[in-house]
C-alpha cells in the first residue's frame, strides 16, 4: 500500500502512509489509539472508497474500493468491533458461515444446513474453541464472539489475514491457542497476517516485523527483532514512558463496601463474599468466563440476584437494578463498551454526562450545558480522548478511545465504590497509564475500587489485595504484595 | 504519480460534494419550504395573504400536537401507533362530558386528559412490563381504544341536542371557550405553546437527555443507572396526554364527536415527525423539527389546493414529498 491518505469529516485520519506485508510472515501493525491502525487495515479490506494512494498486490496494481473486491483478491479481515460484525440474532454457524452463504452459493438456492453447521463446527475444531455451532450469537460472551468472528476469516481460503485486536477480549489460554493458529497460517500455509494488539509481549512473541503510525503517519518500520519494547512505546506515543505501574500509597482505612453471601439464579456466581476498605484497589483475577463479569454485574443490580447481603458503609443496601446501585453510590465500568457502555450515535459531551447528569442540572431539572461541556473537555484531556471535539459522535472515535469515553464517563460521578470490568481493553499504553493514574486519585479520596481483569500483570501491578475466581466462584484471597503471576494463575485455574 | 494528482483533486470535488450533501440534508426541509412558498406565492398572489397563511397554520395544529406526542415516544426509540384513535377518545369523552353530564370546561378537559393518560398507561404496561414490541402493543391499542370509543358513544356520535342512544334526550351545551380553542388564533397559540415547551423539556432538562439516552442505547443508560422503565413509561403516557389535547381541540373544531374523527390524523403525524429527524442537522426527533415537517405538508396542501388540484389527487403529491423528504434524511453518500 503506498501514499494512502484519508480524511473524514474534521479528521485527517491518514496521511500518506506506506506499508507492505509478505506472505508467509507475521507483520505488527502498532500507534496509540487513534493512530490509523484500523482505518488503514478497513481500506485494505475494501470497507472506504474515499481514499487516495495505491495498493499493489504481487507487483500488480489492483483496485480495492469494496468489501467484494477485497475478498476476491484474498484478503480477509477480523474487525476490532466484534459487535459489529456479528449478527447476533443467528446462531453461531451461520455467523460463521456468513461469507461463504453470501458470496459462495452461486446458482445453488437452498441451504444445506447439515453442511453449514459441519464446516463451521470444523473450523472450531481447528481452533480448538467449544462452542455449539447452534447457539444463538447474543449469548454468548465477548470471548467467544471474538472466536466466532477470527472463525469466520478462517473459513475462507486467504492470503492475507488482517487481525484487529483479536487478543483485547481473550485471556492468557485462548490467545496461546490462537497464535499457534496464526503461525500455522503463516508458515505452513504461506498466508500474510497483520496483527494488531496494544500488548506489546504479544508483539514480540510473534511477529517478525513490526509497522508504528502515530497520527496518521508510518514513525518507523522494521524487524522486530531491532527494536526494544519501551523504544516501541516511546515511538508510538512520540514522548518518553515510564513503564512501570503507578501505583501510589494510600492509607487503607476502614472498610466501606461488603458483599456477603451473593449467588444469582443462573449461577453465574456461587456464594460470593468480599469486602473492600477506604482507599483500597481490590482485584478480582480470573481466566475469561471465570465470572468476574457476572459479579461485577450482579453486585451492581444488573443481574438478578438470588440470595446476599451488601452493605455500603456498614448500612445494609438493597441494589435490584442498577439505577439503586447508582443511586447508592455505586459505579460500574462494564466490558462491552459498545453494547453496554456507549451510546455510538450521541456526540462524546452527552456520553460523558449520561451517569452523572444530575450534577450539571439545576432543581428543576434544567440542563447547565456549560458546565456538562466544560466537564466533558476535563476527561476528554485528562483520559487524552482524540477527537476533533466533544461533540464529535462517539461512532467515529477509534476503539481505543470509544473505551476512555466508557470509562470517563465515571470518573465523573460522585460515587463511593467503583467497579471496573476490564476497563483498559484496547486501550494503549499511555492512556492505560493514566486511567491507572486516575484510579489512584479515586482511591486516594478514600473511596474503595473493584478492579476485575484477566491480565494478571495488572492485578499485580495496582491491587492492594485479590480475589481470585475460579468457575464463577471466589477461591482465594490473596495480598497482593505477597503474590505473584504465577501464584494467581495457578488458583485461576483450578489449582488448590 | 499521474494517478495520484487526478485522484487528489477527486478528493476535493468529493470533499465538496460531502458539504453539499450534509447541507442539504440538514436544511432540505426548510429549503422546500420556502421553494414551495416562493413557488406558490408567484403563481398564485393570493396564497402569500396573511389570511391564507393563517389558516395554514391553523390546518396543521392538530397534526402538529399529537405529532409532537410521536416524536416523544421515538425518542426512546419506541413507536406510538395509538394516538390517532386516543384523539378520538379524547373527543368522544369531551363532548360526552358536556353534552351528557353537563360538566364545566376545566372538569370536562380534565376527564378527556385522565381518560387517555390511562390509555398511555396502559400502553407502557404492554410494552415495558409485557415486554411487547411497541409497534405491535400500541397497534392492538388502536383497535381496542378505537372500539371503547365507540362503544361508549354507542355508535360514535355525539353533538349537541342529540339525544343518547337509549333516548334520553341531552340538554348539555358545549362551554364557549371550548368552542374558541379550535379556531384562530387560540388554536395556533397552543400548537406553538404545545411545540416550544416540548422542545425546552427535551433538549433543556435532564428527563429529555435521559429520553435520548434511553433511546440511544438502552443496555449503556440501564448501567449508567438511568430508570428505563420510568422514562420508558413516561415517553409513552406524554405521547397519549399530546394525543388526547390533539382529540379535545378536534373536538372543539367539529363541535361534536365523530367516528373516528381522530384516525386521519396518525399518519400525517408520523411523517411530520419523521421529516422532522433531520432539520437544522439533529439527526433525532426533535419537536421544532416536527413543526417544519408539518408545516411542509400544510403548504404543500393549501397550495395544491388553491391550484384545484382535485382532492382525490392530492395524496399522490403529498406522498412523494413524503419519499423526497425522507429520502434527504436518510440518504448519505460513502
Ligand atoms: N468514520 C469516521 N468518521 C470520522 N472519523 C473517523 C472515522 N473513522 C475513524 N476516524 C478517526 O480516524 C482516526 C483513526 O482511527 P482508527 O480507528 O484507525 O484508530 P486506531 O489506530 O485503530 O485506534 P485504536 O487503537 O483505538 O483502535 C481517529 O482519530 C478516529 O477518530
Ligand atoms: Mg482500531
Amino acid at each position: 500500500m503506498t501514499k494512502i491518505a484519508i480524511e473524514f469529516p474534521g479528521v485527517k485520519a491518514l496521511s500518506g502512509v506506506d506499508f507492505q506485508v509478505k506472505t508467509g510472515a507475521i507483520h505488527a501493525l502498532i500507534g496509540a489509539n487513534g493512530a490509523g491502525k484500523s482505518t488503514l487495515m478497513k481500506i485494505l479490506a475494501g470497507a472506504y472508497s474515499h481514499y487516495t494512494g495505491s495498493i499493489t498486490i504481487d507487483g500488480q496494481q489492483v483496485e480495492i474500493r469494496t468489501p467484494s473486491a477485497a475478498k476476491q483478491l484474498g484478503i480477509e479481515i477480523v474487525y476490532q468491533e466484534v459487535d459489529t460484525a456479528l449478527v447476533p440474532y443467528l446462531s453461531v454457524a451461520e455467523n460463521i458461515m456468513l461469507d461463504v452463504m453470501v458470496n459462495r452459493m452461486g446458482k445453488q438456492q437452498f441451504v444445506r444446513w447439515n453442511e453449514i453447521h459441519r464446516s463451521a463446527q470444523q473450523t472450531l475444531n481447528r481452533m480448538g474453541v467449544k462452542i455449539d455451532t447452534r447457539e444463538l450469537v447474543q449469548n454468548l460472551t465477548l470471548a467467544q464472539k471474538q472466536m466466532v468472528l477470527i472463525a469466520r476469516a478462517l473459513s475462507e481460503q486467504a492470503r492475507f489475514l488482517v487481525l484487529d485486536e483479536p487478543t483485547a477480549p481473550l485471556s492468557t489460554t485462548e490467545t496461546q491457542e490462537l497464535f499457534r493458529l496464526i503461525k500455522d497460517l503463516a508458515y505452513n500455509n504461506n498466508v500474510g497476517v497483520v496483527f494488531i494488539s496494544h500488548r506489546l509481549p504479544e508483539i514480540f512473541e510473534i511477529c517478525e516485523d513490526v509497522t508504528i503510525l502515530r497520527d496518521g503517519l508510518v514513525v518507523t518500520h522494521q524487524p522486530v527483532s531491532e527494536v526494544r519494547p519501551l523504544q516501541v512505546i516511546e515511538l508510538m506515543l512520540g514522548h518518553r514512558f515510564d513503564e512501570t505501574y503507578p501505583k501510589t500509597k494510600v492509607p487503607i482505612g476502614e472498610k466501606i463496601f461488603e458483599v456477603k453471601n451473593l449467588s444469582t439464579y443462573d449461577s453465574a456466581v456461587g456464594n460470593a463474599s468480599m469486602y473492600v476498605r477506604a482507599g483500597e484497589i481490590v482485584g478480582v483475577a480470573g481466566l475469561v468466563g471465570a465470572g468476574k463479569t457476572e459479579l461485577s454485574k450482579a453486585i451492581f443490580g444488573a443481574l438478578p440476584q438470588k440470595q446476599g447481603e451488601i452493605y455500603l458503609k456498614g448500612r445494609k443496601i438493597t441494589v435490584r437494578t442498577p439505577y439503586h446501585a447508582v443511586q447508592q453510590g455505586l459505579a460500574l465500568v462494564p466490558e462491552e463498551r459498545r453494547k453496554e457502555g456507549v451510546l455510538v450515535e450521541e456526540p462524546v459531551y452527552i456520553n460523558l454526562s449520561a451517569a452523572s447528569l444530575s450534577l450539571f442540572s439545576s432543581a428543576l431539572g434544567f440542563l447547565r450545558g456549560a458546565a456538562e461541556h466544560a466537564s466533558a473537555r476535563k476527561v476528554i484531556s485528562d483520559l487524552g480522548i482524540k477527537t476533533p471535539s466533544d461533540s464529535q459522535k462517539v461512532a467515529y472515535l477509534s476503539g481505543g478511545n470509544q473505551q476512555k469515553v466508557a470509562v470517563g464517563k465515571w470518573l465523573v460521578t460522585e460515587a463511593e465504590v467503583y467497579i471496573f470490568d476490564e476497563p483498559t481493553k484496547g486501550v494503549d499504553v499511555g492512556a492505560k497509564h493514566e486511567i491507572f493514574e486516575l484510579i489512584g486519585k479515586l482511591v486516594a479520596a478514600g473511596k474503595g475500587v473493584i478492579y476485575a481483569s484477566c491480565e494478571l500483570a495488572e492485578i499485580i501491578g495496582i491491587t492492594d489485595r485479590t480475589y481470585v475466581m475460579y468457575d464463577h466462584t471466589i477461591v482465594k484471597e490473596l495480598v497482593t504484595a505477597e503474590t505473584n503471576e504465577a501464584e494467581i494463575l495457578f488458583y485461576s485455574t483450578g489449582g488448590k | 504519480m499521474d494517478a495520484g494528482a487526478l485522484s487528489k483533486s477527486d478528493a476535493q470535488k468529493q470533499k465538496f460534494s460531502n458539504l453539499a450533501m450534509n447541507f442539504l440534508t440538514k436544511w432540505g426541509t426548510i429549503i422546500t419550504i420556502i421553494l414551495l412558498i416562493g413557488f406558490f406565492a408567484i403563481s398564485m398572489p393570493p396564497f402569500i395573504k396573511t389570511s391564507n397563511l393563517l389558516t395554514i397554520l391553523r390546518s396543521i395544529s392538530i397534526v402538529t400536537v399529537i405529532a409532537t406526542g410521536i416524536t416523544i415516544s421515538l425518542t426512546v426509540n419506541g413507536f406510538d401507533l395509538s394516538v390517532g384513535s386516543v384523539a378520538t377518545f379524547a373527543d368522544s369523552l369531551v363532548i360526552s362530558a358536556f353534552v351528557w353530564y353537563e360538566f364545566g370546561l376545566v372538569p370536562a378537559i380534565l376527564l378527556a386528559l385522565g381518560g387517555c393518560l390511562l390509555v398511555g398507561l396502559a400502553n407502557s404496561f404492554l410494552i415495558v412490563k409485557l415486554r411487547i414490541p411497541d409497534l405491535l402493543a400500541t397497534l392492538s391499542m388502536l383497535f381496542i381504544i378505537e372500539g371503547v370509543a365507540m362503544t361508549y358513544t354507542g355508535g360514535g356520535s355525539i353533538s349537541e341536542g342529540m339525544p343518547r342512544l337509549d333516548g334520553t334526550e341531552t340538554f348539555g351545551r358545549l362551554d364557549p371557550f371550548f368552542k374558541s380553542i379550535g379556531s384562530a388564533p387560540w388554536i395556533i397559540v397552543i400548537m406553538l405553546v404545545v411545540v416550544t415547551v416540548v422542545h425546552i423539556f427535551l433538549n433543556y432538562t435532564k428527563h429529555g437527555r435521559y429520553l435520548y439516552v434511553v433511546g440511544g442505547n438502552l443496555e449503556a443508560a440501564r448501567l449508567s443507572g438511568i430508570p428505563v422503565d420510568r422514562y420508558r413509561t413516561l415517553a409513552y403516557v406524554l405521547a397519549a396526554l399530546l394525543a388526547a389535547l390533539g382529540g379535545v381541540i378536534l373536538g372543539s373544531r367539529i363541535g361534536s364527536a365523530q367516528i373516528n374523527a381522530g384516525a386521519g390524523y396518525l399518519m400525517p403525524a408520523v411523517a411530520a415527525a419523521y421529516i422532522g429527524f433531520s432539520v437544522g442537522g439533529a439527526g433525532r426527533p426533535n419537536a421544532i423539527g416536527t413543526l417544519m415537517g408539518a408545516v411542509l405538508m400544510g403548504v404543500l396542501e393549501n397550495g395544491l389546493v388553491m391550484m384545484s388540484v382535485p382532492y382525490y389527487s392530492l395524496n399522490i403529491v403529498k406522498g412523494v414529498v413524503l419519499a423526497i423528504a425522507l429520502a434527504s434524511t436518510y440518504f448519505r453518500k460513502r
